[in-house]
C-alpha cells in the first residue's frame, strides 16, 4: 500500500534489530552447546528472554501508545497462572510439544480477555490517572490470586512441569519481535502513534481512538500472558507475591531505560536490567546498592543529550552502512531513530 | 553505547570491589573454582581471605546457603548465613571433620525464587557439594526442584512448606507448617488455656496460612471453638485496630497468631493500648519479638507464649550459642540463627557417620544415605530424620517473662 522507499527505513532499523537478536541467540547458543556456559549464566537465559519479551510488549503501550501503564505485571501473573493450570490439568493427556505452545496461546488469550475487561473502564483515562488505575488493577489482580484455592493461595501454584527452555523462550521472542515490529509499522501502528502525538489531531483524521488505543493495551496484555506462561513454566513454584507493583515497575524502568518507543533499547536494556544485579553478586553485601548507583549513571547517560548524539552518529553509521550497500542515497537524518 | 555502558560498569564494579575488600572482614570470598562471572570483569577471587583456619592440606567441604540478604525478608537471611557463618567458624577452629574443613558460600535471592535459582546455579559453578537450600519457603521449592537433578544433599535450615523437601535429597531442620498448626492446637486444648479462641493471620504469606489451616482443622477435632479469624496482608501489617476490636468483641479468650515477630510487635502493643486481657499464642515466626517490639514496649509481651524448638536459654550448649553469637554479631540469636547453627552441625554429622570425602564419586549418596542414621543434639533440639527428610524434635513452648523467654510450666 505505501511505497517501498517510505518503508525502508523502518524495514532496515528492524531487520538489524532481529540480526542483533539472532546473533546474540547464536553465540550463546554456541557457547552452551560447546560447554562454555557456566549453569549461573545458563540460568539467566530464559529470564533475559521472558524480560525481553516484556519489556516490548509494554513498550507499545508505554512508548509507542504514550501510556503510562503500571500493572504489567498483572498481565503476566494472569497468563502464568492460566497457562500453568492448564499445563498441570493436561500434563497427563497432552505431550509435551503440543501442551506447552497451547498453554502459551490459553495464557495469552486470558491475559488479553483480562486487557479487554480492565481497559473498558482504564482507557477513558489519560496520563497519570491511567498509570494509577493500572497500579490499582495489578494489585487487585494479585489479591484475588492470593485469595482463590486453584491458584494455590499465597502458598503458591507447584507442580507446574518444567517445559522451558532457551531455545524455545527464544522463538517465543523472535515472534513477539515479528509482530510488534510489524504491528508498529503498519497502518495500526501509525495510527496508535497519532493517537500518542495528538489525540484530537488523530481523532480529527478519522481514527477510532478507542479502537486503536485498546488493540494497543490488549496486544502487549497478550504478550505479558505469553510472558508469564514462560515464567511459570520455568521455576517449580508460581507465587503470586512475585508480581506485585515492584515488578511492573521494573518493568517500566527496562523500557525506560532502554528508550521509549524504541525495541532495540527495550531489548538491550532488557538483557542489562536482568544480568546486572547477577553480575553483581561478587560485591555481596554492596550489591543492592551499586545495582541501584548503576542504574541512575545509566539514566542520567540515556537522559543527556550528548550521549543521544553519539547514539545518533553509531546508529546512522549502522543505518548507512546497511543502506549504502543498497547504493540508495545516505538521506537519513542524524538522531532520528530512537526519539521519533 | 555498549562499549561506554560496559566501560562505565566495569569502572563501578571495581571501584566496589576495592570497597568491599576494606570493609567486609567477616565474609568467606568466594573460591575461584569454576569459570568466571558472566560479565568478565570482575576478578574470581581476592587474596584477603578471612577463614585463617584454612589448611594447607586436606579437603575442602563448600556448602551454600541461600536466603534474603536484602529486601523485606533479609532478617531471616542474615541470621541464618550468621549462624551457620559460626558454626563453621567453630568446626574449622577445632580442626574439621577427619582433615576436611568447612567452607560457607552464601547468596542473596531477596525472597525471589527466580533469583534463587540463580543463585543455586553460581553456587553449583564455584563447587557446592551439600546445598542449604534456601531461607524461604517458595524460594526453596524452586531450589528443590534444581538440586534433584544433581543429586546433593539439601538440607533447608527454615523452609517449612511441606513441598520443601518432597524429593529424596531433601531435609530439613524446621517444623514444617501443618505440624506447628497441629502442635499449637494440641498444647492449647491439652493445657486448657482457652476454649474460644481468635486467629489473627497474614493471609499473603504462605507460612501464616499453612499454619492457619491446620490449627483450624486440628482446633475443630480437639472441640476448640474458633470465634474469629481475622486477616490481613502484607499491604497493611501496621495497624491493627480493626482486627483487635472485632476479637474484643468476639469473647476470645486466646488470641493466636501464627504471624512473623514484626507484626506481631504492632499487634502487641495495640492490645495493650486497648487493654485487652486475652493470652497471646503464637508459632516459631513470634520468636525475636522482644527486639523487634523495643525495651520500651516490653511489657506488653508479658505472658506471650509461643511455641519454638529454640530456646536461648534451655541447655549449656545453648547459652554458650547465645553468647557466643552476641559477641560476634551484637545480637540475641534468633531461630533462624539457631537453624542455620544447626544445619551445618547436621552435615558435620553426617559426614562423620558417612565417612565420605567430598572428592568421593559417591559422596552425594553416602551424605543422603546418612542422613537417615544420625542424631543431632542441636541448638533446636534432639533431631533425627527420616526418609521424608522431616526432622522429628519436640516442640517446647515459652512464655515470656520479664522479656525473657521461660519454659511453660502448668499453673
Amino acid at each position: 500500500m505505501d511505497s517501498i522507499k517510505k518503508k525502508r527505513k523502518p524495514l532496515t532499523s528492524n531487520l538489524i534489530t532481529l540480526a542483533i537478536v539472532c546473533v546474540l541467540f547464536a553465540v550463546v547458543f554456541i557457547l552452551v552447546e560447546t560447554g562454555n556456559a557456566t549453569r549461573h549464566m545458563r540460568s539467566m537465559l530464559v529470564p533475559i528472554c521472558i524480560n525481553i519479551i516484556l519489556a516490548v510488549s509494554l513498550n507499545l503501550t508505554v512508548g509507542f501508545l504514550g501510556e503510562l501503564t503500571l500493572g504489567h505485571a498483572g498481565f503476566m501473573s494472569v497468563g502464568a497462572y492460566a497457562g500453568c493450570l492448564f499445563s498441570i490439568a493436561m500434563e497427563e493427556i497432552l505431550p509435551m510439544a503440543l501442551r506447552f505452545p497451547l498453554a502459551m496461546l490459553v495464557g495469552g488469550l486470558v491475559a488479553a480477555c483480562f486487557g479487554v475487561l480492565i481497559g473498558i473502564p482504564v482507557l477513558r483515562l489519560h496520563g497519570d490517572y491511567l498509570a494509577i488505575v493500572t497500579l490499582a488493577f495489578g494489585e487487585i489482580i494479585r489479591s484475588i490470586i492470593i485469595n482463590l484455592e486453584f491458584t494455590g493461595g499465597a502458598a503458591g501454584l507447584k507442580g507446574t512441569p518444567q517445559d522451558s527452555t532457551f531455545v524455545i523462550a527464544f522463538v517465543v521472542v523472535l515472534i513477539t519481535l515479528v509482530v510488534i515490529m510489524n504491528l508498529v509499522n503498519s497502518r495500526h501502528g501509525r495510527a496508535i502513534t497519532a493517537i500518542r502525538d495528538n489525540r484530537i489531531a488523530a481523532e480529527a483524521c478519522g481514527i477510532n481512538v478507542t479502537y486503536f488505543r485498546m488493540l494497543a493495551f490488549v496486544i502487549a496484555a497478550f504478550f505479558a500472558g505469553v510472558a508469564g506462561v514462560l515464567y511459570g513454566h520455568n521455576l517449580s513454584i508460581l507465587s503470586a507475591s512475585t508480581f506485585d507493583y515492584n515488578k511492573s515497575i521494573e518493568l517500566l524502568v527496562i523500557v525506560v531505560l532502554g528508550g521509549m518507543g524504541s525495541i532495540r533499547g527495550s531489548v538491550i536494556s532488557a538483557i542489562i536490567i536482568t544480568v546486572l544485579p547477577e553480575a553483581l553478586r561478587e560485591l555481596d553485601d554492596f550489591r543492592m546498592l551499586i545495582y541501584a548507583l548503576v542504574l541512575i549513571v545509566m539514566m542520567i547517560l540515556n537522559a543527556s543529550p550528548r550521549f543521544a548524539a553519539l547514539k545518533g552518529k553509531l546508529n546512522y553509521k549502522a543505518l548507512a552502512d546497511a543502506v549504502r550497500a543498497k547504493s540508495a542515497s545516505s538521506k537519513a537524518n542524524k538522531g532520528g531513530q530512537t526519539h521519533e | 553505547m555498549k562499549k561506554i555502558f560496559a566501560l562505565a560498569l566495569a569502572l563501578m564494579m571495581v571501584l566496589a570491589a576495592f570497597a568491599g575488600c576494606a570493609n567486609d572482614a567477616t565474609e568467606p570470598t568466594e573460591t575461584p573454582v569454576g569459570t568466571e562471572a558472566p560479565e568478565g570483569t570482575e576478578a574470581p577471587a581476592t587474596t584477603d581471605n578471612p577463614d585463617a583456619a584454612e589448611p594447607a592440606e586436606g579437603e575442602t567441604l563448600i556448602i551454600g546457603g541461600i536466603g534474603p540478604l536484602t529486601g523485606d525478608y533479609a532478617t531471616y537471611g542474615v541470621s541464618v548465613k550468621q549462624g551457620a557463618e559460626m558454626a563453621v567458624k567453630e568446626i574449622n577452629e577445632a580442626g574439621g571433620v577427619n582433615g576436611i574443613t568447612f567452607q560457607l558460600l552464601f547468596e542473596d535471592d531477596q525472597t525471589d525464587a527466580e533469583m534463587a535459582v540463580n543463585a543455586y546455579n553460581k553456587l553449583m559453578d564455584n563447587g557446592m557439594q551439600v546445598s542449604l537450600g534456601a531461607v524461604t519457603s517458595g524460594a526453596c521449592i524452586a531450589v528443590s526442584e534444581v538440586s534433584k537433578e544433581d543429586g546433593i544433599l539439601m538440607l533447608t535450615p527454615s523452609g517449612s512448606q511441606v513441598e520443601c523437601i518432597q524429593y529424596d535429597n531433601g531435609f530439613r531442620i524446621c517444623f514444617a507448617d501443618p505440624e506447628q498448626g497441629v502442635n499449637a492446637a494440641k498444647f492449647i486444648a491439652e493445657n486448657g488455656l482457652a476454649t474460644k479462641i481468635a486467629i489473627i493471620y497474614d493471609k499473603s504469606n504462605d507460612y501464616s496460612n499453612g499454619i492457619k489451616e491446620n490449627f483450624v482443622t486440628a482446633a475443630a477435632d480437639l472441640g476448640l471453638e474458633i470465634v474469629s479469624e481475622q486477616a490481613f496482608t502484607n499491604q497493611s501489617n501496621t495497624d491493627f485496630s480493626v482486627q483487635l476490636q472485632a476479637i474484643a468483641g468476639s469473647g476470645a479468650e486466646l488470641i493466636f497468631l501464627p504471624i512473623y515477630a514484626q507484626e506481631a510487635a504492632y499487634i502487641l502493643t495495640q492490645a495493650q493500648s486497648a487493654g485487652m486481657e486475652q493470652i497471646f499464642f503464637g508459632g516459631d515466626g513470634l520468636d525475636g519479638i522482644i527486639e523487634k517490639i523495643g525495651a520500651d514496649n516490653v511489657s506488653a509481651t508479658e505472658g506471650v507464649m509461643f511455641l519454638t524448638p529454640f530456646d536461648p536459654n534451655a541447655d549449656e550448649q545453648n547459652i554458650k550459642f547465645t553468647s557466643d553469637y552476641q559477641a560476634a554479631y551484637g545480637a540475641t540469636p534468633d531461630q533462624f540463627a539457631a537453624d542455620g547453627y544447626d544445619a551445618i552441625y547436621t552435615i558435620k554429622a553426617a559426614l562423620e557417620q558417612s565417612g565420605a570425602k567430598p572428592s568421593d564419586s559417591d559422596f552425594n549418596e553416602k551424605m543422603i544415605a546418612a542422613m537417615t542414621e544420625i542424631t543431632v543434639d542441636g541448638t533446636t533440639g534432639t533431631m533425627q530424620w527420616d526418609a521424608s527428610g522431616a526432622p522429628s524434635k519436640a516442640a517446647a513452648v515459652v512464655v515470656l517473662r520479664d522479656g525473657a523467654p521461660t519454659p511453660y510450666t502448668a499453673e
